[in-house]
């Protein structure tokens, strides 16, 4: 999830141009070029692998700070089934978040450095879980929009020529088909309730629509990292197109809710049979990702506390586990 | 007291436990100590406030005012609340998380084990299902009181901590008053489960060197209504939007 | 920072009975026990298994991806261990 916007935003120096001339680059193209996918042990070039590595930790790290808008609202869900959906949905992103950084640990990276670069502000996660969930209907334009975005980037993903994240991909496509389902389920709830209700929709519509429009990343039109990342099939669909296809299926959808978008430029091009949208503010975008949002530092804070108070919990299990071990090679020699 | 009021009574006692506690594992969702763990105690919330939901909804049709699950969680104030006070207790750090939650996974695998034999088939089929899971939880909390107690000294001063503050939270469990002498033998004595309770802490305190407290006073009350401080705090948060929007569906 | 990972350990799932277990992914745990229960609840969260197998990855032994060609090319042209190899003619039964 949420990567798309990512590659391309921070023009990583420290990719290296790979060197056409060396047989072993050829020979992993043309496999990449059948549509073989690459393994863990199989030769690859540094730049796919630390490609790879980026996007797969980004990705993860996005669902891990994920949780933490929506959990913000686990206590406070206003019926038991909404409180059981919500917790089972938070739980599924720890888990994408989990299998992400297990294929990102089958390119030779541990976990523990992955959440580390998080930790230290180093490593990018979506910017669009540095925006605050101010009421409930946020919980539902989060699973509608926000969910539905990261359907559109990560179905595509599935095809992806490295293996394991194709593989993880494929898990994580088939737990997130419910996550939209019940986002766009509880606005159509809203949307149907009170006037108050609908006010609620139509305000979380309005704080989350630009930014899911962001979530795709900036047109990737003349970005090089981008072409050799459609070219080693690492990134299948270019950024515009996703978010043009994500326009397209959603706009219909939030009027069937009887809402507006926060868009006075949205328009249907009978000609071209695509829903057109005014200009997105880039210079938002920049700056959240970069660290000026309305949460980035209540985000990394909470990550950080979490990660700071289970120290003693890690190390106490791990050295439990030491002396178990010790005690069973003890008795196996006695 | 007459049987059907009895029996609502029980239900919800065992319903708000749920409830409350399912409540408190469910705050640890995305704080916990590592990733596995945190959607390992995510599978407990969800467990414990699905026995929830089956508990009160059995207690809203039995009592026939047309409350519904929902009804009975989001809007009856602390003092008609009938959990266990351990329930309630605050997380605090993952030491006395674990073993409150050990404590009561002690506790729930013997009552659901007498309860899936009760005569009342509805509340048989529950507890017959809420065993399972029951079950599950006490070996998870139970390996982490071991592993705790027995890993670094910090981890073993915690929770050593956690079971003396906790300890006096326990003998309510065992409690009998009029609600159970109503329901005579159609329920467990909850008397009679306190060997086993005590066979079962004891091996794993043992296995986790921490030394068990002293069987003493014993904070009592939360079957009554008369709760702590905390569960206020609890219910304003989770009964926050029903209350601030009467009315209105979700 | 001194930071060390719980071992990692690869997860192998049965979805039902009568098949093979397969592997789904990985996680990480301090030992056996904590990984296979981990493994419940990471992998199987939807009813996904009946048997759970882990393995600690480190022990896991792989053939290498530069023998592949002498392991496995070899194997591709002995077309007599195939049953299609053979001509039978149609009025015999039963072979």
């Amino acid at each position: 999830m949420y990567t798309q916007g990512l590659n391309v935003a921070d023009g990583d120096k420290s990719i290296p141009i790979e060197r056409r001339d060396d047989p072993r680059e050829a020979a992993f193209q043309r496999r990449v070029d059948a549509e073989e996918k690459i393994e863990p042990n199989d030769w690859m070039p540094e730049g796919y692998r630390k490609t790879l590595i980026r996007q797969i930790s980004q990705h993860a790290h996005s669902e891990i700070v994920g949780m933490l808008p929506e959990g913000n609202w686990i206590t406070r869900a206003p019926s038991l089934r909404r409180k059981m959906i919500l917790l089972a949905k938070v739980q599924d992103e720890g888990g994408h978040g989990l299998y992400l950084y297990s294929a990102a640990e089958t390119l030779g990276v541990s976990r523990a450095e992955l959440v580390d670069q998080l930790l230290s502000g180093k490593a990018k996660y979506s910017s669009i879980f540095n925006y605050p969930t101010l009421t409930w209907a946020d919980i539902g334009a989060i699973g509608w929009l926000v969910d539905g975005a990261a359907i559109m980037n990560q179905v595509p993903l599935c095809r992806c020529s490295y293996g394991p994240y194709a593989r993880a991909m494929v898990r994580v496509c088939r737990e997130e088909s419910f996550h939209q389902r019940q986002g766009y389920e509880l606005m159509l709830k809203l949307a149907q309730g009170t006037p108050e209700q609908k006010r609620m929709a139509q305000d979380a519509l309005n704080r989350w629509w630009w930014p899911s429009l962001m979530m795709f990343g900036p047109s990737d039109a003349a970005s090089i990292h981008s072409s050799r990342n459609m070219a080693w099939k690492i990134k299948r669909v270019s950024n515009d197109e996703l978010r043009q296809k994500f326009v397209d299926v959603t706009v219909p959808q939030g009027h069937f809710l009887g809402l507006t978008f926060p868009d006075p430029e949205l328009r249907f091009d009978a000609a071209t049979g695509h829903w057109v949208h005014g200009p997105i503010d880039w210079s938002e975008f920049e700056r959240v990702l970069a660290g000026d949002g309305p949460c980035n530092k209540e985000r990394l804070a909470a990550r950080r506390k979490a990660h700071a108070d289970g120290a003693w919990v890690r190390e106490a299990a791990a050295a439990h586990a030491a002396k178990r071990a010790a005690r069973a090679s003890r008795a196996a020699a006695e | 007291m007459e049987r059907a009021a009895a029996l609502f009574e029980y239900l919800l006692r065992h319903g708000d436990s749920c409830l409350i506690l399912g409540h408190r594992v469910a705050e640890w969702c995305g704080h916990a100590p590592e990733l596995e763990e945190d959607i390992a105690l995510a599978n407990i919330g969800l467990d414990l406030t699905g026995q929830a939901e089956q508990f009160l909804a059995y207690a809203g049709t039995l009592e026939g005012k047309g409350r519904d699950a929902d009804a009975l969680a989001y809007s009856r104030d602390a003092w008609d609340f009938r959990n266990a006070l351990l329930c309630e207790r605050p997380n605090g750090d993952f030491a006395h998380t674990m073993v409150r939650q050990f404590l009561f996974d002690a506790w729930q695998v013997e009552a659901f084990a007498g309860l899936a034999r009760a005569s009342d088939a509805r509340l048989a089929g529950i507890a017959a299902k809420a065993a399972k899971e029951a079950h599950y939880h006490l070996r998870h909390s139970g390996e982490w009181v071991v592993r705790l107690g027995d890993g670094t000294a910090e981890s073993h001063a915690r929770a050593q901590a956690a079971v003396d503050a906790l300890w006096e939270y326990t003998g309510e469990f065992f409690e009998t008053d009029a609600v159970v002498a109503a329901l005579g033998d159609s329920v467990p004595d909850p008397a009679a489960l306190k060997p086993a309770w005590n066979a079962t802490v004891d091996e794993v305190l043992r296995a986790a060197t921490l030394r068990r407290p002293k069987d003493g006073w014993t904070q009592t009350g939360g079957y009554a209504g008369r709760h702590s401080e905390a569960l206020g705090h609890l219910l304003a948060t989770m009964q926050f939007l029903p209350r601030a929007y009467p009315g209105a569906t979700w | 920072m001194e930071r060390k990972d719980w071992p990692l350990w690869e997860v192998f799932v049965r979805s039902r009975s009568g098949l093979a277990h397969r592997h789904v992914g990985s996680l990480h745990a301090v030992d056996g026990a904590m990984a296979v229960d981990m493994a419940r609840d990471v992998y199987c969260r939807r009813a996904e298994g009946v048997s759970v197998w882990v393995a600690r990855s480190a022990d896991i032994v792989a053939s290498d991806p530069a023998r592949k060609d002498e392991m496995f090319e070899p194997m591709t042209d002995k077309v007599y261990r195939h049953p299609t190899f053979y001509n039978i003619p149609d009025g015999v039964k039963n072979i």
